[in-house]
């Protein structure tokens, strides 16, 4: 085993659990670590990272980290050829540097002791989430134009390191996301995005919902999304096909209501994760999702199909790209049709394939949409729309490869999306929803859509 | 101090530091409200804003809400400079801790204890044994964080903390549950003693925790359990796992055996197991981990399975929680294949992963792989060795080679894919598909003279130096195999000596003593042409080395005995090197740490300690209130007849585990546990 790295006084003072109890008199009683506080709390910083290796924002929950830390950061990004691959957990002297990547900014936190790595993780994921929340997008821009805003939510997020208030609806009600109107209001009046009443969401048995909240129409609507995640092997058989979805709820409703959603055919679902709301044990007994909502958008229940059930795979692709040795160009040749969608249309298909370093151009014509291929990056994207079934849309042409290099071992896989409404591919049905604890009646929908997930073809 | 720091900022910021003076002082509040969002764009991009700390700390008391929370900002963040300027600021607070007003009380200690002025460490204390008895479960939160930060700004106040730590842990509110671990795990981790008689009601509080909550309580249980609670795994040796240990030993079997019919899991034990499983279902992938982790380290291994369905779930979520979820399936599909196989085809490569994402998955199939499911993962394996991403390309051909070792079946299957690599156009893939054909070889060079053949032929095109060594080295050691090129390799290399990079010259002195020793008719002046060389090598190394194998070959006076034995020395019979995961034995570190991730220590690891062998007394864990419940009954209780009641009913649990519902576990433990405590277990439960 290796010695603990930088672990000062206060690190080694740590014990192993003794047994049986006894131990009483800490063994280190009198003894002052030299470092205060080396080993305590778990998020220490937070620096945000722009593509260019600019820090833009830092926030300190204890005593100030310097910013040089984030050097080994960059040595790392620099080792890393893309940003994807920049190692999530990067150990430096003194501390741990805990990073996810998301619209182009590095979330990086600060850790000086063990840790749960996801619990990191899981966090910095949650503060982009509020981010987005509050802001519509989440940018360099956005965040620099909202700092204020941006900075009162990371102190209500975590307090001294330790996650505090991660609900967007407990944050929103501590501090109101800016609009248009109120950023004109507040200009002209000096009031303020904090909100004046004292939250009381945090004290609440459901921390998760607002209170006192009021809607003249009262609405839920519930959207049920399959994503298909599945490799097709050169030939057009599955190598593996498995469907994820998730029910993304919006729910507009006054008071404190009291949902029951149940399905035609729960049997389905396979494996399912919870929004903290829904009641565990309900879901065992019966089946039946009961739950009281957050205000607004949430997503309810993730779940996954389970494999036994055959997938259906809505499209096929059929393809002819071949290189041959000695020439400088190559054939290229796809077709994209429709396979069992259950009557549906296909739509908003689009196809993107990394060509090999060796292809310098594409000469293409579509049968229908626009097509673009990136010599640099040699990324070729076809966005062809919805799928007449009586043409089936196509791309045709030739490729021209660098000369006198041989021709690449790997033909391209092709990623393919797509959409289709009406339809959960795996056959999902939600029976009712009711709801409990409030009189009115509401307006209910529910929506259901596949769309591709991870989706490749081998060719 | 202030004038220094001044010193620094340049004439501009200093007439911007005065507007914002000017603006703090000003009556209107919009004024002060523009300024201190100022400060704190400036405080946010890391530039010093300290100079302005008199003028800040004024406005402590705004009536304005977001004035202020915009001060406690900023006091946050410069007191520790300030300390003495800080002290102004304090009986704002101090006013503000007994407001009627839960929230304006906990606010208030929040920001009291985050500023972080040695010389208020009294009064922090002070306000912290109050706020632990606050009314308010939400200031009693606030309570356990500022214990935290107490005790780093000083840790002498130790023996006080734990005090209020002993109290916050009997608190039954689900606020306070997981803060007021997170200060048992920073203050006093060794003194589980606190935790005996709060070990059931956090068990059961724990389903209704906030999420990050639960994580750290779900990883201080896992600690806990492992010092009270004897392994449920040795009774299981003879059934569910895989690796025999005792098959050999009838006597041990015995006694396992024995062991087995006296063994019954602690009721508290299976508590922990059967309250923690719902949260696999959370939408949190550390809380699902954590889990995970617990199953890992306490569970009986025919239950372990459980949790494999759940993280592979989570490898739909974001890259960063993929890789660690991967390492930790990496470790666990070492040691039991089982629990992943089902979900083989989750691992499978796409071509849109990171690089790093892709050698996990790659790293897990090849633990997974066996007799079964080999010749699917070959095929799968031809689609990666095709790859793009090179380096990928080539940890394929080492899981391979992994493969080929572990299941003999397979082992000339994969040669000869191998082989058929060396003809490929790419020089990485011929040459990690080199090195791993070494080893393979090793393991039975009997019938590859072929093969052997083919290498050396490579050996005019290849430049990669650790497979130009390799196939020297394999020449060297085979060179019987192949009495009519190894001479000849030896001629070209003389020839190219110089040129050559270090690993290969060592591995050309290494194939000159061979031969020399095998063949010295032919090799003779050869070999002494390329010691010749080593000699007058710019490097040590090769210089050491050539002497050495001069004066171990070359027989001359002053040779010693050893020179008899060259031959042996040099072509002894040599173990096949072993092709080993690098997640082995992983798991000394808990999993789901950054221990384990890092595959090192970090600061402030707790060890898991290993299962005692003799359980310490299940007694400490029982609460007053049920002793004096029965004692009213004047039924004193026996240890053993209840640890019978719940053997049984956990024998009932097992039965019907898939359908168990949720009211049976509340039945089965409700009639377990002592009266009055059960059924304040049931009403947290509802």
């Amino acid at each position: 085993m290796l010695p603990a790295r930088g672990a000062g006084p206060a690190g080694e003072a740590r014990e192993e659990l003794s047994g049986g109890g006894a131990c009483v008199e800490s063994t280190f009683g009198g003894f002052a670590p030299a470092q205060p506080g080396a080993a305590a709390a778990m998020i220490h910083s937070l620096f945000l990272i722009n593509a260019s290796g600019d820090i833009f924002l830092e926030k300190h929950w204890k005593s100030v980290v310097s910013r040089s830390v984030c050097d080994y950061f960059f040595e790392a990004q620099e080792r890393a050829s893309e940003a994807e691959n920049v190692p999530p957990v990067i150990p430096t002297p003194h501390h741990y540097l805990l990073s996810v990547y998301r619209h182009k900014i590095f979330f990086v936190a600060v850790i000086q002791s063990e840790v749960p790595p996801l619990f990191v993780i899981e966090f910095l994921h949650r503060v982009v989430d509020t981010f987005q929340d509050y802001f519509g997008v989440c940018s360099e821009v956005i965040i620099k134009d909202n700092v204020v805003v941006v900075y009162e939510v990371l102190e209500e997020m975590l307090d001294n390191g330790f996650p505090l208030a991660t609900e967007s609806n407990i944050l929103k009600e501590l501090i109101k996301p800016p609009t248009i109107l109120r950023t004109v209001v507040n200009t002209i009046t000096g009031s303020t995005n904090v909100g004046d009443q004292l939250p009381t969401g945090q004290l609440s048995v459901v921390p998760w919902r607002r209170t006192g909240v009021k809607y003249t129409n009262n609405e839920a609507y519930f959207d049920v999304i399959e994503e298909i995640d599945a490799i097709i092997d050169k030939s057009g058989s599955t190598i593996t096909a498995e469907i994820q979805g998730v029910i993304d709820a919006c729910v507009k409703l006054t008071g404190m209501p009291d949902l029951t959603l149940s399905f035609m055919n729960p049997r389905l679902l396979d494996d399912v994760s919870f929004h903290p709301c829904v009641r565990f044990k309900r879901w065992e007994s019966e089946r039946i999702l009961s739950f009281i909502p957050p205000d607004g958008n949430f997503r309810l229940l993730s779940y996954h199909v389970s494999a036994q059930n055959l997938v259906a795979i809505p499209v096929y692709v059929k393809h002819n790209i071949s290189f041959r040795d000695g020439s400088s160009l190559g054939r290229f040749e796809i077709t994209v049709g429709p396979k069992q969608t259950m009557g549906k249309t296909v739509e908003g298909v689009m196809v993107t394939s990394q060509m090999p370093k060796s292809v310098l151009n594409m000469t293409l014509t579509p049968s229908q949409g626009t097509h673009v291929f990136d010599p640099v990056t040699k990324l070729l994207s076809w966005d062809v729309g919805k799928i007449n079934p009586q043409k089936l849309p196509s791309l045709k042409g030739s490729v021209s490869l660098q000369a006198g290099t041989s021709k690449p071992d790997e033909n391209p896989t092709i990623n393919l999306q797509f959409k289709i409404q009406q339809l959960a591919i795996s056959g999902l049905k939600v029976n009712r929803l009711d709801m409990y604890g409030e009189k009115y009646k509401p307006f209910k929908g529910i929506k259901y859509m596949t769309k591709a997930g991870k989706f490749q073809v081998r060719t | 101090g202030l004038p220094s720091v001044a010193f620094h900022l340049c004439g501009s910021s200093q007439d911007l530091n005065e507007d914002l003076k000017q603006m703090l002082e000003s009556s209107k509040d919009s004024a002060k409200l523009d300024a201190m969002k100022r400060i704190v764009g400036m405080i946010a991009k890391g530039k010093n804003a300290s100079e302005l700390f008199p003028a800040v700390v004024k406005n402590v008391a705004s009536k304005n809400i977001e004035i202020k929370k915009l001060v406690y900002v900023y006091l946050m963040r410069y007191a520790e400079e300030q300390q003495d300027l800080a002290l102004l600021s304090i009986s704002t607070f101090q006013r503000a801790l007994k407001d009627p007003n839960q929230l304006i009380r906990a606010s208030a200690l929040r920001v009291l204890s985050s500023i972080r002025v040695p010389i208020i460490v009294p009064i922090m204390m002070l306000a912290i044994k109050e706020a632990s008895s606050d009314l308010s479960p939400y200031v009693r939160k606030n309570a356990a964080h500022a214990i935290q930060k107490l005790y780093s700004l000083d840790p002498d106040q130790k023996e006080m903390l734990i005090e209020v730590i002993e109290k916050l842990l009997k608190d039954r509110s689900t606020l306070v549950a997981g803060s007021v671990v997170m200060a048992f795990e920073e203050v006093c981790p060794d003194r589980i003693d606190l935790i005996h008689k709060n070990y059931r009601k956090l068990c059961n509080l724990l389903v209704d925790v906030e999420e990050w909550g639960q994580v750290v309580i779900i990883h201080m249980l896992t600690r806990y359990a492992r010092t009270q609670f004897v392994s449920p795994w040795k009774v299981m040796v003879d059934e569910y796992s895989e690796n025999n240990f005792y098959e050999s030993d009838e006597e041990q079997k015995e006694k396992d055996q024995k062991l087995k019919t006296t063994y019954t899991m602690d009721p508290d034990h299976r508590l922990l197991l059967r309250n923690t499983k719902p949260l696999l279902q959370s939408r949190n992938a550390a809380v699902v981990m954590a889990v995970a982790q617990l199953y890992w380290h306490l569970a009986p291994k025919s239950e372990a399975g459980i949790v494999s369905k759940s993280l592979v779930r989570l490898l739909r979520s974001n890259r960063e929680v993929q890789y660690i979820v991967l390492q930790n399936i990496a470790t666990m599909s070492i040691q039991r294949k089982g629990m992943f196989e089902p979900y083989l085809k989750s691992f499978y490569v796409r071509s849109t992963d990171p690089t790093m994402i892709k050698t996990l998955k790659l790293e897990i199939l090849t633990n997974l792989a066996n007799e079964a499911n080999i010749s699917t993962l070959l095929r799968e394996f031809q689609t990666y060795v095709k790859s793009q991403d090179k380096q990928f390309a080539a940890a394929t051909i080492q899981a391979i080679g992994r493969c080929a070792t572990n299941i003999t079946e397979v082992t000339d299957t994969c040669l000869n894919g191998l082989v058929c690599l060396l003809s490929n156009r790419d020089e990485i893939v011929v040459a990690e598909s080199v090195v791993v054909i070494k080893k393979l070889l090793q393991t039975q060079p009997a019938h590859h003279g072929e093969i052997i053949k083919h290498m050396a032929k490579l050996l005019d095109n290849i430049t990669v130096p650790v497979a130009r060594a390799s196939i020297l080295w394999l020449i060297g050691e085979y060179c019987e195999r192949v009495p009519k090129i190894a001479p000849d390799v030896l001629r070209k290399t003389a020839k190219s000596f110089t040129n050559e990079d270090d690993l290969v010259k060592l591995q050309i002195l290494n194939l000159g003593a061979k031969l020399y020793l095998t063949n010295s008719k032919q090799t003779k002046l050869l070999t002494q042409y390329v010691l010749n060389l080593g000699k007058y090598d710019q490097s040590y190394d090769i210089r050491d080395r050539t002497r050495f194998i001069r004066q171990l070959i070359v027989p001359n006076e002053k040779s010693g005995a050893l020179s008899k034995y060259a031959k042996k020395i040099f072509l002894a019979q040599k173990p096949a090197p072993l092709l080993e995961s690098p997640f082995k034995d992983r798991d000394h570190f808990q999993l789901g740490t950054l221990s384990h991730t890092l595959n090192s220590r970090a600061t402030g690891y707790l060890e898991l300690s290993d299962w005692p062998e003799v359980a310490p007394d299940p007694s400490v864990r029982n609460v007053d209130v049920a002793k004096e419940w029965t004692g009213i009954l004047g039924k004193p209780k026996k240890e053993k007849p209840t640890e019978k009641f719940y053997s049984e009913s956990e024998e009932e649990e097992d039965e019907s585990a898939s359908t168990s519902s949720s009211g049976k576990c509340l039945e089965s433990t409700a009639f377990s546990l002592p009266g009055k405590l059960c059924l304040q277990n049931c009403l947290v439960h509802k």
